[in-house]
């Protein structure tokens, strides 16, 4: 599933990361990659943008990165 | 005593305390915000170590670097950092890690020890960390790493010293001992290629096992070299047979991503071995201001809430020393009248420096409310929150969540807001961010705004007027970066990935630095390009002379009986008088273009003026104000005098015309910079320009149907 279908509060662990490299490298810069477990705090209205926590590290994404984001309840 | 001069450069992801941890080791105030990106271009710093013993004394350099998240570059300022470490001429490098982000921060610290360089890893927040119940065995970290690691903090000024004699020790030694650990397979091919070149005896600069990494990663410059080198006909069909074997090993094709995930690899396995959690108290409160803050719909309301507070408080706040100052400065040029008698030199001090300068310094409380506000935003972590609510927002209009920041800048001072914005990746929202920067209303026009809001509103509306200035000003920005979008900057969307720092309390002595330092600038620049410019337009207000004119008015007077005679003449005397000095020709000139907004022609100089510096339209006004009319009346604040010769329209139209008009020639210099050319100054002049009459013609023309 994807990380945009999580709701609040809930926790995922990352399968895959579906993004050019640039963004992937950046991805990763921030802790996430494949095998890593994150939690989704809280989100703008509408979805547009969503705020993940993953190793301590809370991280901003908007909705069209987050939709490259796989992931699987743990 | 000798002299020793060591260089370090100060490197790190951003927002980690590199500037706070420069802050307290030398006594600089380089600019700390609770945000990434606060530091955008290089900073050097210098300090002293006194190593008693070796009876040496060392010159430390440092080098503040903005921050990066990683060597590869990404964003302007990254590269910045980037560029430094691999070009430049540098002893030692400082990697300041933030202790609560261990991991992530060492994936930076993985790339940092592939460059060889002498290296001292600084754990910093080392307070935050015991709060956190985080523990870090330093000593583990330092063997794993190869080079010195040392806990600090800014806040408490804790291994400081230390520090700094691990600088000096480092400096010493011959080379570094810095090391990542990879895989079994990497390891084996890295080792055949040292073996290969130590074989054939070869002579390299750089350590043979960097040399061999540095081919292993497919770096375009050690490729160029080697390239030239004889050995290199021998070299391609090892290095060929050793990516093959990668390849083969990972089933991936991708150096650059097999070397990322090696990073991440090394970096998690170091913090497993070095870092033990020994409780989880650290986002609670954080994630309870969350909740509120960027709630999906109080989230904005919330916002604009502290906005509006913020305008308010400028206004009321700042009226009552507003008032002394001004009163003071009165005072003052009443008494140089009185001390001087009436002379060229008496007009000069009273009605060229002390209305000009006065005018200015007067505002001098607002701004710094205002510089506290916008301090707060930036220390308490609030900034990256708002960017966070307002990107959906933001990128309907072809903006993007992060061009908040530089928009924040803005509403302090364009010059730092236009650098600012190198923390936005993608050309087109950077050039389309600069381009409305000047729309976000600087502190320099807010002297403007008080003058007239209190002129021309009442004392309740003025804080509202002022919020609804800088909210107007911002909504047109919105309106001219969907238009720029969708015209002359249309490139791809960029993605929007920020990290949101937790919530810090900004410390007192930060306050004070940020109070201090606005106050000190702001008088600074009153105390000399203020000068110069009000002796300027005063000069430029009361030269050439014309004593046929002055003689016949005097004649004129002296005939006349009445009182209210001998006082209207005098005033037509001044406004004629005014009308052919040098400032009144240049008026005249222009006057044509200010006429369709009800402007005559001291508002056109003023807002002409203004092109220099926007304080200087406040004390053109002083001096053209205080100089024509009411000489008779004991008490012409400047406020009275524009309130009895500027209609309301009018007022509203110059209004309108500074929010919009472009900042000041500091700034247009900035901008050519960063935008890369004279021609886009050239285009963002004439935008403004004509978005700044147009509005302004149309305010002035509504509120005169209205009234
Ligand atoms: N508690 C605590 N806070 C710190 C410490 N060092 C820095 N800070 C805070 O961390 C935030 C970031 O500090 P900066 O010095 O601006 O960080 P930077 O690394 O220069 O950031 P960039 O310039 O954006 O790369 C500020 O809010 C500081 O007050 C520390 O040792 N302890
Ligand atoms: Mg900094």
């Amino acid at each position: 599933m994807k990380l945009t279908e999580l709701k609040q509060g809930e926790e995922a662990v990352i399968v895959n990361i579906d993004a050019n490299s640039e963004l992937r490298n950046r991805l990763l810069s921030f802790g996430l990659a494949a095998g890593e477990r994150l939690s989704v705090k809280g989100h703008s209205l509408a979805k547009q943008t969503i705020e993940i926590e993953i190793d301590g590290t809370l991280i901003a994404l908007r909705r069209e990165e987050a939709d490259k984001i796989e992931v699987k309840r743990p | 005593m000798e002299h020793i001069p060591i260089k370090v450069a100060m490197v790190g992801q951003p927002n980690v305390g590199k500037s706070s941890l420069i802050n307290s080791i030398s006594d600089a105030h380089l600019h700390v915000g609770n945000f990434a990106g606060v530091t955008v271009e290089k900073m050097e710093v210098e300090t002293r170590y006194c190593d008693e013993e070796g009876c040496c004394e060392y010159d430390i350099t440092i080098v503040d670097l903005p921050g990066a998240y990683s060597l590869r570059d990404f964003t302007l300022e990254e590269r910045v950092t980037r560029d430094f470490l691999l070009n430049e001429d540098y002893d030692l490098i400082i990697d300041v890690v933030d202790s609560t982000h261990l991991q992530r921060n060492l994936l930076l610290s993985a790339e940092l020890l592939e460059l060889g360089r002498k290296m001292i890893v600084v754990l910093n927040m080392n307070d935050e960390a015991l709060k956190e119940g985080i523990e870090i065995d330093e000593k583990q970290l330092s063997v794993i790493l190869g080079v010195p690691v040392i806990k600090t903090s800014a806040k408490t000024s804790e291994g400081l010293d230390e520090l700094k004699r691990l600088i000096a020790e480092v400096y010493k030694k011959q080379e570094t001992d810095s090391k990542i650990v990879y895989s079994d397979f990497i390891e084996e091919e890295i080792e055949h290629l040292v073996r290969f070149f130590s074989e054939r005896h070869y002579k390299s600069d750089i350590p043979l096992r960097h040399l061999a990494i540095r081919l292993l990663k497919e770096d375009t410059a050690i490729y160029r070299k080697m390239h030239e080198e004889p050995i290199w006909i021998e070299l391609l069909p090892v290095l060929r047979e050793a990516l093959e074997h990668i390849y083969l090993h990972t089933g991936k094709k991708d150096i650059e991503e097999i070397f990322n995930d090696e990073h991440f690899a090394f970096a998690k396995g170091a913090k497993m071995e070095a870092m033990s959690t020994k409780s989880m108290r650290a986002h609670n409160l954080t994630q309870k201001i969350d909740n509120l803050l960027i709630h999906p719909y109080l989230g904005i309301p919330i916002f604009l809430f502290f906005m509006w507070a913020l305008f308010q408080l400028t206004f009321t706040l700042g009226a009552l020393p507003m008032e002394w100052i001004g009163a003071t400065f009165d005072w003052m040029a009443d008494l140089s009248k009185e001390l001087l008698g009436e002379s060229a030199l008496s007009s000069l001090v009273a009605d060229g420096i002390l209305s000009g300068v006065g005018a200015v310094v007067s505002f001098l409380p607002n701004i710094v409310i205002l510089f506290l506000g916008i301090a707060f935003l930036e220390t308490t972590g609030y900034m990256a929150r708002v960017a966070f609510l307002l990107d959906g927002f933001f990128h309907k209009f072809g903006l993007h969540g992060k061009s908040f920041i530089p928009l924040v800048t803005g509403f302090g001072c364009t010059v730092p807001a236009y650098m600012a914005a190198r923390t936005l990746k993608s050309r087109s929202d950077r050039m389309i961010t600069l381009f409305i920067l000047g729309f976000m209303s600087c502190s320099a026009r807010i002297p403007i705004y008080v003058l007239f809001a209190g002129a021309f509103f009442s004392r309740d509306d003025a804080g509202n007027i002022l919020f609804l200035i800088y909210i107007g000003g911002a909504l047109l920005g919105l309106v001219a970066a969907k238009i720029l979008r969708m015209t002359a900057f249309k490139g791809e969307d960029d993605p929007f990935v920020m990290e949101m720092p937790k919530y810090r309390m900004p410390s007192l002595k930060l306050i004070y630095h940020v109070v201090y330092g606005q106050a000190k600038d702001y008088l600074n620049k009153a105390g000399t390009f203020i000068l110069m410019a009000s002796i300027l337009i005063w000069f430029a207000s009361n030269y050439p002379k014309n004593p046929q004119l002055e003689a016949l008015y005097q004649q004129k007077i002296e005939r006349s009986f009445s009182q209210e005679e001998k006082q209207s003449l005098q005033a037509q005397l001044q406004s004629k008088k005014m009308q052919e000095s040098y400032l009144g020709i240049v008026g005249r000139f222009s006057e044509p273009f200010f006429a369709p907004l009800g402007m005559d022609w001291k508002m056109g100089v003023a807002l002409e003026t203004g092109l220099a510096a926007k304080e200087v339209v406040v004390s053109t006004l002083g001096v053209l104000y205080s100089l024509g009319e009411d000489i008779d009346e004991e008490n012409s604040s400047l406020q009275e005098s524009l309130k009895k010769n500027i209609s309301l329209p009018a007022a509203v139209a110059f209004i309108v015309f500074v929010m919009l008009y472009i900042p000041c020639f500091a700034s247009m210099a900035v901008f050519v910079r960063e935008a890369g050319g004279w021609r886009y100054l050239g285009y963002l002049f004439l935008m403004t320009t004509a978005v700044a009459w147009s509005l302004s013609f149309i305010a002035y023309n509504s509120v005169k149907l209205f009234l």
